[in-house]
């Protein structure tokens, strides 16, 4: 295989004195949907953050298409076409959902706002009925798809989400679900994917990690995962199937 | 009953019972007959009584009309409290019709008769006033410099979000590089203002690089320090600045290089017309004017440009913005300098306006009063910064005008020293009321089709601040 389009190399994070992260490797291809799953308090936030360069990893190294960017400030690391959609979706309430879109595009050519935007509303069009409400009054699976859909008007290379299901119900966690697959197929987007439920990501993602106390245990395909006594016993016993 | 229709044209909240009007006026006036009992008599012992000391001993005097006066205020108070605010909020529990644009657009309407008004006000003044018109358009001028600041500080505060509470240093930077400049290289109001301006944004950037880190409570006392170390420093650097007896004979502001005046070669002179005073305060009133409307156009073409939003945004949320790629460091010196630059303007031209700066006219209070300016308005509005520039430094002037209350309270009752105690009673009354200022719905700037107004009291439940 080629260079990976993202790769971590003995990541160590530290929250002060706290280490949350003590040396994880991952590989990120272009075109794969990538996906960690982990129990409460693993790291997998914290190792999507330190991709954003927010914290920066103590040791260790991350690189991006090629370039370093283990020590880039988080706004110069986002202008590489990497966008997230982070823990707790941080939608600007205050805002309409038109202008969170607005938000998301602010660096890129105006001139392709339009189709983008309809790109987004063919994805989620529950957010075309509602582009004009305030971000604040959206249910959470709204917000949880404007996150995404802030996510993608950057045009991103790589797309990073963090626990799109967290709290839907499972019918809006399919169309999630089916939203990224479409994504990555019709487009070759990159996704690198934490999730809990880790039934429905690993049906979705090409390959698989799983992130235990801030190191990576296990790794492999999603159908080789989702094979696995000792993971479904941890993950999955009393999961969604 | 027939009272229910009377009250349901509001419009949307149809479905919403009123309370019968008769109950309620009832009940308002039993509960205003028992405030005004219980000022009456807790209040007979402080104000119908008074106790004086004279050559024979204590003397007990009465003051009947006060105490009369004050069950009257309370009562009528109570009253108008019960039927107006208390039933309004009571009794349909808080909930008013949100207003989605579909009915009569009173902002809209209120700022366009504002504007021209204030095109016109000299000549209403003079008109309608001639002699007292130079103390109208004079108090005029002062709210307009206070609205200037308000938009202003707007951009910090209300924003980008930004609790900046030494905003009065910038101010006093823009003054005194007009005096200063005007003293030591003979520079006009016209030459100083760019430079007030620039030099003001200079310092915003300055102050603004240490307090980067900073957020809410912490960034706002080093910001009140800041305030308080340009004020010290003007105050102490006697050589420079003259201390404690400030910069006095700043130069009028001229126009296009004629003063106004009597004197051959003056504007008036040129021109063939007369001089009047009046004319120099006319000529005041339109540079502020002028200012402040930059200050606003200015304001509101930045919201919709990317920066703007930007600093919309990164109040809300510091984290999302940068992993939106925005370069927060950027966003933030940028809303405190150009903030900063136009109280650079509004403070030259309070050097020129006055002819005379100290640094007694930039303590914590002008910053203090600026700032509730902002808050009372409703953060981020700007027609709601300047209702409450117009109520709050016009109240104060209003106050000073109060001769009748010496009929009520005594000769040497001085209304103006309740200034501050009425001024606080305000700010309670409206945050009680208004929690989120005079104006608290935020337009959106973006919008596919038409516009349309979503009120921020549909928002408010939601959002949780
Ligand atoms: N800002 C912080 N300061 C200190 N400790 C932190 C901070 N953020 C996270 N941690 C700690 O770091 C560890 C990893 O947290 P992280 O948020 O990455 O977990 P996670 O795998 O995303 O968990 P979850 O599935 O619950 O979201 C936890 O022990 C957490 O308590
Ligand atoms: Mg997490």
């Amino acid at each position: 295989m080629s260079e990976p389009l993202l790769s971590t190399r003995d990541v160590h994070t530290y929250y002060g004195k706290i280490i949350a992260l003590r040396g994880v490797d991952i590989d990120v291809h272009a075109g794969e949907i990538v996906t960690m799953i982990g129990a409460n308090g693993a790291g997998k936030s914290t190792l999507m953050m330190t991709i954003c360069g927010n914290p920066h990893p103590r040791q260790g190294q991350i690189v991006y298409d090629g370039r370093d960017i283990t020590m880039m400030p988080t706004h110069e690391i986002m202008r590489l076409g990497i966008a997230q959609s982070p823990e707790g979706r941080r939608i600007f309430r205050a805002m309409t959902v038109l202008e969170n879109l607005q938000m998301g595009a602010s660096l890129v050519d105006p001139k392709y706002f339009d189709s983008d935007l309809e790109k987004v509303f063919h994805l989620f069009p529950r957010l075309k009925e509602r582009i004009k409400q305030r971000g604040g009054t959206m249910s959470g699976g709204e917000l949880q798809m404007l996150a995404i859909a802030r996510a993608l008007m950057s045009r991103p290379k790589l797309l990073l989400l963090d626990e799109p299901s967290l709290g839907l119900a499972p019918l809006v966690v399919k169309q999630i679900f089916d939203a990224i697959r479409e994504l990555n197929q019709s487009e070759g987007l990159t996704v690198f994917l934490v999730e809990q439920n880790a039934f429905h990501a690993l049906k979705l993602a090409h390959r698989a990690y799983v992130m235990v106390n801030g190191k990576i245990t296990m790794s492999g395909t999603g159908a080789e995962l989702l094979g696995r006594e000792d993971v479904r016993a941890a993950y999955l016993e009393g999961g969604g199937h | 009953m027939a009272s229910t229709s009377e009250t349901a044209g509001t419009g949307t909240s149809g479905a919403v019972p009123q309370p019968e009007r008769e109950t309620r006026l009832a009940r308002a006036l039993r509960e205003s007959v028992i405030a005004a009992g219980l000022t009456a008599i807790l209040g007979f012992f402080f104000l119908a009584l008074r106790t004086e000391i004279e050559t024979g001993g204590l003397v007990l005097s009465t003051r009947w009309g006060l105490w009369l006066a004050a069950i009257g205020i309370v009562f009528v108070g109570r009253l108008a409290l019960n039927l107006f605010v208390f039933g309004r909020l009571g009794a349909t529990t808080r909930r008013k019709p949100a207003t989605t644009g579909a009915g009569f657009p009173v902002a809209k309407v209120l700022t366009w008769g504002l504007l021209i008004f204030a095109i016109v006000l000299p000549f209403f003044f003079t008109i309608v006033f001639p002699q007292r018109d130079r103390q109208y358009i004079d108090l005029a001028i002062l709210i307009m410099t206070y609205i200037m600041l308000g938009w202003g500080l707007n951009i910090v505060v209300g924003l980008a979000g930004l609790l900046d509470l030494g905003y009065v240093a910038f101010y006093a930077v823009g003054a005194y590089s007009f005096g200063l400049s005007a003293q030591y290289l003979g520079f006009g109001f016209w030459t100083a203002l760019p430079l007030a301006g620039l030099l003001a944004a200079s310092w915003g950037m300055i102050l603004g690089f240490p307090v980067l880190r900073l957020r809410g409570d912490y960034l706002a006392i080093v910001t009140l320090a800041f305030g308080e170390i340009i004020r010290v420093v003007l105050l102490n650097w006697t050589d420079f600045t003259g201390g404690p007896n400030g910069v006095s004979g700043i130069p009028k502001p001229t126009i296009f290089g004629w003063e106004l005046g009597r004197r051959d070669g003056s504007f008036n002179d040129l021109i063939g017309v007369p001089y009047d005073p009046i004319q120099r305060f006319i000529f005041l009133y339109y540079i502020i004017f002028g200012l402040a409307l930059l200050t606003n156009f200015v304001t509101m073409r930045l919201r919709r440009l990317p920066i703007g939003r930007a600093w919309e945004a990164l109040r809300e949320d510091e984290i999302a913005c940068r992993s939106l790629g925005i370069n927060t460091r950027n966003t933030k010196l940028s809303a405190f300098s150009i903030g900063a630059m136009f109280a650079g303007f509004a403070g030259s031209f309070f050097a020129t306006r006055q002819g005379f700066i100290s640094p007694e006219s930039f303590t914590f209070l002008e910053s203090a009063i600026i700032l509730a300016i902002v808050v009372l308005g409703g953060l981020g509005s700007q027609i709601g910064v300047v209702i409450a520039a117009i109520a709050m430094i016009g109240g104060i002037e209003v106050l000073r005008n109060l001769d009748f209350l010496k009929a009520i309270f005594g000769p040497d009752f001085e209304p103006t020293q309740y200034r501050m105690l009425i001024f606080g009673l305000a700010m309670v009354i409206i945050m009680v009321w208004k929690p989120r200022g005079l104006v608290s719905t935020r337009e959106p700037t973006a919008t596919l089709r038409e516009k349309k107004r979503i009120s921020s009291d549909v928002v408010a439940q939601g959002e949780g601040h």
